[in-house]
C-alpha cells in the first residue's frame, strides 16, 4: 500500500483492494463516498465486514472440528510424552531418588525406603499402586506383581507402631481422640453439630493452630488421611480410626526434635503425648529396608530402583524410544535386545506393503483409466459403474467378500481345484498372510487410483498421440514420450491418496491379514484395547501421523487440496 | 462408432488357426479338470479349428451354425459333467461361434484405424482383454457375495447342491436370521439412530462454513481449509485413538452423543469438499440481484442460493451419511455395547466367523449402495446441467 504506482499499474487483474489504493493515491485530497466519509475508509470497512462475515460463517464449524477432532489429536500427542503417574504416585520417593547414584550398584539409602513406604501406603489406599505397577511393567517385567504385593503388605509395617501405641494407652485407639488432638476447636465444634444423615456437607478438616510446628509429620499424614476419608471415601471422619501410617508418623515425631517441644504444649492430650514420648525409646522399631526385602527381594535390586528413577520425570521420551525398539538405560537410549525388536520391523512392513499396494493399484488402475478416458462417453459411463460400485459399497462388505473368496475352502481355491490347477491337498494359502492383505486392499483402494487418473487422462487430447505417430513414433515411443508424461500428475495424485489411505488401514488387515499381514495400526489398536499401554499407542500413532502429514503436505503441493474430487 | 475400415473375409489359414489356438486353451482348462491337460489341449485345438472351418466354409449360414455349435457343445458338456458342464459348454459354444465369424468376416478390423498393423490390432484387443480382467477383478467380489447369501448351509462357500442349481441348496434362512435376530436388529437400529443425526450436524455446519469459505476475502483460508479437511486425511485409527483418549477424559466415551459427534467430525470434509465444489460455479451476481430487489440475506440464502447448491449439499450429505453408516474403527473405540452399529456387528461376526448372515447383510448393503450411487450420479448430472457444463 506504500508503493502506489505499483499497486495501480503492476496488478494484472482488478481486486477490491485496488479501490483503497487508488483512493490512497489521490494526493490532492480524499475521495469521498456517497455518505461523505472518505472512500478509503468506507471501502476498508466494507472489506473488513466481508471478512468478518465469512469468518462468522466458518466459526461454528471450526470450533466444532477443533473440539471434536483437533483436541483429541492434541490429547494423543500429549499422551505420547506424558508420564506423571510415577511422580504423582511416589511424590516423596522420586525427589530423594534423584540424588541416588544409579551406577553405584547398591540400593538407595534407608531414608528412600521410608519414603517409599509412605508413598505406597497412600497409593494403596487410593488403589493407585497397581496403576503404577502396570505403568512400570511396560519397562521392566515383574514390576506389576512387585507393587501389587507391596501394596498388600505395607499395612503390616505401620501396624508395628500402631499396636505399640495402642498397648501403651487405649487413648490412641479412638479416632475421636485423634480428631480432638489434631483438629482445630472450631472444626471439632462444627463436626459435633453436623448431622451425618442430613444433606449438609461434612465440615472439611482443619488442623489445630500450632500442631504443625509441634508434630510436623503427624500433621501432614493426618491431614492426608482426613482429606482422603472425607473426599474420596466420603465417610464420616468422626467414626473412623486413623490409618497405621499416622502412628508411624507420630513415632517419628516423638523420637525427633518434637519431643523437647512437648514440655511447653498444653493442648488436648498433652498428658498422653508426653507419656508416649517417654515410652517411644523402648518401642520395637521397623527396619524399612529389611521389611521391603521381606516383601520381595527385588527391592534390593538396583535395577528396580533404576527403572523407577529413569521414569520419574513428568515427561518422557520413553514411549517414543519404545516405539522405535529402543529403551532407556542409565547410559542413555540404547537398542532393545534383538528378540524384543518388533516396531521397526512393523513400520518397515507397513511401508513396504503400502508401497506394494500402491504399485499394484497403478498397474491395474492405469489401463482401466486409459480405456475409460478413450472410449466413447456412453460406454465409458457404463463401465464407470463397475468402478464406482465398489467405491460406494461398504468397506466391510468388500472385506467380507474377500474373506469368502480367499479362504482355503473359498471360491478362488475351489475354482482352481475344480480346474485341476491346484491339488486339493495343497490349496493356496491366500488369507491370514501378506498376500491376503495385499489382494484385498488393492481391490479396496483401486477406485481411489482410477478416479484421479481418469480425471487427468480426460484432459489429454487424443490427437497428441496421433500426431506423435504420424511423425513416425512407434506405439511405445508415442506412449512413453508423449502420453505418459502428461498423465504423471494423475499417477502422483492417485498414488499419494492410495498410499495415505493404505498406511493407516486397520479393518482389512485385521480380518484378512492374520499375524504376518497386519499393519502398525493393528498394533496401535492392540495397545489401546488389550495391553492398555496407551502411552505407547499414542507414540506409535504420533509417528504414523507425522508420516501421513508429510505425505499430505506433498499431496497439497502436487495436487492442491482444493482439487480433491469425489466420485469422478 | 462408424465403421472405419472396409472389411473383407479372411483366409481359412488365419481364422481357423486363431480359433484353434483359443480351442487349445479351452481344451487345456477342460483337460486339466478331467485329468489330462495335454490330451485336452490337442483335442481342443483340433476340434475347434475343424469346427471353425466347417462353419465358415462348408455351412456358411452364420446364425444356424453359431446356435448349432452352442447346442452341440452344451450336449457334449451334459454328457461329461451334468447340468453345470452343459451350461459351461453352451457358453463356450456361443463364444466360439461368435469368434469364428468375427474373425472370418473380418469384423475385428471394422472399428480400428485402417492404418494399424496386424500387431497393433492384436495389441488393441489384448489390451481390452486385460482391462476386462481388471473390471472383473473389481466387480467379482461384490457379485460373489450375492448368491452365497442364499446358501442353505452355514458355509462361506458354494456347496455342491448350489453348483448343481438344486433348489434345496438355496434358502432365505440367513435373511430370516438377519430380520429376526435381536443382535442384528439392534445394530440396524443403532446405525439408524446415529447416522442421520451425525449427517445433519455435518451438513448444517459444513454448508455454512463452505459458503463462508467461498467468499472472496477469507483470512487464513488455507489454514482453515487444512483443519476442516483433516478428519479425512488423518488415518482412522489415529482419529479413533485420539477420540478414545480425549472423550474418556471428558466423559463422552461410550455415549451416544460421543459417537454422533465423532461421526459428524468425520463427515465434515466430504460436505465441505462437495459444497465448495458446487459453489465454485455459483454466480454471485444472483445474490446481489436478490439483495438489490430488497431480499434480506436469509431470504436470499433460502430462495436463491440454496436451491442452486442443493445438489451439492445433498451429495455431500450422502457422503457424510455413508461415512457414518459405514464407519467401524471410531465407533469401535468411542462407542460401547449400547452403540453397536451394523458395521461393528459385521466386524465382530467376521472376526469370530459366526454365520453367513453377514453375507445376507452384505447383499442388502450392496443394494443400498447401488441406490445411493444412482442418486449421487443423478445429482451430479443435474448440477452439471444447471451450470451448463454438460448437455446431458
Amino acid at each position: 500500500m506504500t508503493d502506489v504506482t505499483d499497486a495501480t499499474t503492476a496488478k494484472s487483474a482488478p481486486t477490491p483492494d485496488d479501490g483503497i489504493r487508488i483512493a490512497d493515491a489521490e494526493a490532492s485530497g480524499p475521495v469521498l463516498a456517497a455518505d461523505g466519509t472518505p472512500l478509503k475508509r468506507s471501502l476498508s470497512r466494507a472489506l473488513r465486514m466481508q471478512k468478518l462475515r465469512a469468518l462468522a460463517l466458518i466459526a461454528p464449524l471450526l470450533i466444532f472440528v477443533l473440539i471434536t477432532f483437533i483436541a483429541p489429536i492434541a490429547d494423543m500427542l500429549f499422551r505420547s510424552v506424558e508420564n506423571d503417574v510415577v511422580a504423582e504416585t511416589l511424590p516423596r520417593t522420586t525427589p530423594m531418588l534423584a540424588e541416588w547414584d544409579a551406577d553405584s550398584g547398591t540400593p538407595p539409602d534407608p531414608a528412600v525406603f521410608k519414603a517409599l513406604y509412605q508413598d505406597i501406603f497412600f497409593a494403596a489406599e487410593r488403589k493407585q499402586h497397581t496403576v503404577l505397577g502396570g505403568r512400570l511393567n511396560y519397562e521392566m517385567t515383574g514390576m506389576s506383581s512387585l507393587f501389587r504385593k507391596s501394596g498388600r503388605k505395607v499395612e503390616d509395617m505401620g501396624e508395628v507402631y500402631q499396636d505399640q501405641f495402642e498397648d501403651l494407652n487405649e487413648f490412641w485407639e479412638e479416632g475421636e481422640n485423634w480428631n480432638a488432638l489434631m483438629g482445630s476447636d472450631e472444626w471439632n465444634a462444627e463436626m459435633a453439630a453436623w448431622d451425618p444423615k442430613g444433606d449438609a456437607r461434612q465440615p472439611r478438616f482443619e488442623l489445630r493452630d500450632g500442631i504443625e510446628e509441634l508434630l510436623p509429620q503427624t500433621s501432614e499424614t493426618f491431614s492426608a488421611y482426613a482429606k482422603f476419608i472425607q473426599t474420596v471415601d466420603e465417610d464420616n471422619l468422626a467414626k473412623e480410626d486413623p490409618w497405621a501410617i499416622v502412628y508411624s508418623a507420630l513415632y517419628d515425631d516423638l523420637t525427633g526434635p518434637a519431643a523437647a517441644r512437648l514440655n511447653d504444649y498444653s493442648g488436648p492430650a498433652a498428658e498422653e503425648l508426653r507419656a508416649a514420648a517417654a515410652a517411644v525409646d523402648t518401642f520395637e522399631t521397623v527396619d524399612y529396608v529389611a521389611a521391603f526385602q521381606d516383601i520381595d527381594k527385588d527391592w534390593t535390586d538396583p535395577e528396580v530402583w533404576q527403572t523407577i528413577k529413569t521414569y520419574s520425570p513428568r515427561f518422557t521420551n520413553g514411549y517414543f524410544l519404545n516405539a522405535i525398539d529402543m529403551q532407556k538405560s542409565p547410559d542413555g537410549p540404547e537398542m532393545r535386545p534383538e528378540n524384543q525388536q518388533i516396531y521397526i520391523k512393523l513400520f518397515w512392513r507397513t511401508l513396504v506393503m503400502s508401497l506394494t499396494i500402491t504399485a499394484s493399484c497403478i498397474l491395474l488402475g492405469y489401463p482401466v483409466a486409459w480405456i475409460l478416458a478413450n472410449l466413447p462417453a456412453r460406454t465409458a459411463n457404463l463401465l464407470m459403474i463397475l468402478v464406482l460400485l465398489p467405491f460406494w459399497t461398504s468397506l466391510l462388505v468388500r472385506t467380507s467378500a474377500w474373506k469368502v473368496m480367499l479362504q482355503q475352502q473359498g471360491v478362488i481355491n475351489d475354482t482352481l481345484v475344480w480346474l485341476g490347477l491346484v491339488d486339493t491337498m495343497d490349496r493356496l494359502v491366500l488369507i491370514n498372510n501378506q498376500t491376503g492383505t495385499i489382494i484385498a486392499m488393492t481391490h479396496i483402494l483401486l477406485p481411489f487410483m482410477i478416479l484421479p487418473l481418469y480425471s487427468v487422462m480426460q484432459t489429454i487430447p487424443p490427437s497428441y498421440l496421433r500426431a506423435a505417430k504420424s511423425l513416425g513414433a512407434t506405439n511405445w515411443t508415442a506412449f512413453w514420450r508423449v502420453y505418459f508424461p502428461q498423465s504423471v500428475p494423475g499417477i502422483g495424485a492417485g498414488s499419494i491418496l492410495v498410499f495415505i489411505l493404505a498406511i493407516g488401514y486397520y479393518i482389512t488387515p485385521e480380518i484378512v491379514g492374520g499375524t504376518s499381514g497386519i499393519f502398525i495400526s493393528n498394533r496401535i489398536a492392540y495397545h489401546i484395547s488389550q495391553s492398555l499401554n496407551w502411552g505407547l499407542a499414542a507414540a506409535l500413532g504420533t509417528i504414523l501421523l507425522a508420516a501421513v502429514l508429510l505425505l499430505y503436505y506433498a499431496y497439497d503441493k502436487i495436487v492442491g487440496i482444493d482439487n480433491v474430487k469425489l466420485g469422478g | 462408432m462408424a465403421v472405419l475400415t472396409p472389411v473383407s473375409r479372411t483366409p481359412a489359414s488365419f481364422y481357423a488357426s486363431v480359433v484353434a489356438a483359443f480351442g487349445a486353451f479351452a481344451g487345456l482348462l477342460v483337460g486339466t479338470a478331467q485329468g489330462s491337460g495335454l490330451i485336452g489341449l490337442i483335442l481342443g485345438a483340433v476340434v475347434m479349428g475343424a469346427a471353425a472351418y466347417l462353419m465358415a466354409e462348408v455351412l456358411g449360414k452364420e446364425k444356424t451354425s453359431r446356435y448349432g455349435l452352442a447346442l452341440l457343445m452344451a450336449l457334449g458338456g451334459f454328457f461329461i459333467g451334468g447340468l453345470v458342464a452343459a451350461v459351461i459348454g453352451a457358453l463356450f459354444g456361443l463364444f466360439f461361434g461368435w469368434l469364428t465369424f468375427w474373425l472370418y468376416e473380418g469384423r475385428y478390423r471394422a472399428k480400428v484405424a485402417p492404418y494399424l498393423t496386424p500387431g497393433q490390432v492384436l495389441w488393441h484387443y489384448t489390451f481390452r482383454v486385460i482391462c476386462g480382467a481388471i473390471f472383473i477383478f473389481l466387480i467379482t467380489p461384490i457379485l460373489v457375495v450375492m448368491p452365497l447369501s442364499f446358501n442353505a448351509e452355514d458355509f462361506f462357500t458354494f456347496t455342491p447342491e448350489m453348483l448343481r442349481f438344486d433348489p434345496d441348496g438355496y434358502s432365505l434362512k440367513h435373511y430370516r436370521d438377519f430380520f429376526t435376530n435381536s443382535d442384528w436388529q439392534n445394530a440396524v437400529q443403532n446405525s439408524i439412530r446415529i447416522a442421520p443425526v451425525a449427517t445433519l450436524l455435518s451438513v448444517g455446519f459444513g454448508t455454512l462454513a463452505a459458503i463462508g469459505l467461498s467468499q472472496p476475502h477469507v483470512p487464513f483460508r488455507r489454514a482453515i481449509m487444512a483443519i476442516l479437511i483433516s478428519p479425512m486425511i488423518v488415518p482412522l485409527i489415529i482419529s479413533a485413538a485420539g477420540m478414545y483418549f480425549f472423550y474418556s477424559r471428558i466423559g463422552l466415551q461410550g455415549t451416544y452423543l460421543g459417537v454422533v459427534l465423532a461421526h459428524a467430525a468425520l463427515g465434515i470434509p466430504f460436505v465441505i469438499i462437495t459444497v465448495t465444489a458446487t459453489l465454485v460455479g455459483f454466480d454471485n451476481s444472483l445474490t446481489r440481484a436478490a439483495a438489490n430487489m430488497g431480499a434480506n440475506p436469509v431470504t436470499t440464502f433460502f430462495r436463491v442460493q440454496m436451491p442452486l447448491i442443493l445438489p451439492g449439499v445433498i451429495s455431500g450429505g450422502l457422503f457424510a451419511f455413508i461415512t457414518s453408516f459405514d464407519e467401524v474403527v471410531v465407533v469401535l473405540f468411542v462407542g460401547s455395547a449400547g452403540q453397536k452399529t451394523l458395521p461393528w456387528q459385521m466386524f465382530t461376526g467376521l472376526r469370530e466367523q459366526i454365520s453367513p448372515t453377514i453375507l445376507a447383510v452384505a447383499t442388502i448393503l450392496v443394494f443400498i449402495s447401488i441406490c445411493l450411487l444412482t442418486v449421487v450420479e443423478l445429482l451430479r448430472r443435474r448440477s452439471e446441467r444447471l451450470r451448463g457444463m454438460s448437455p446431458g
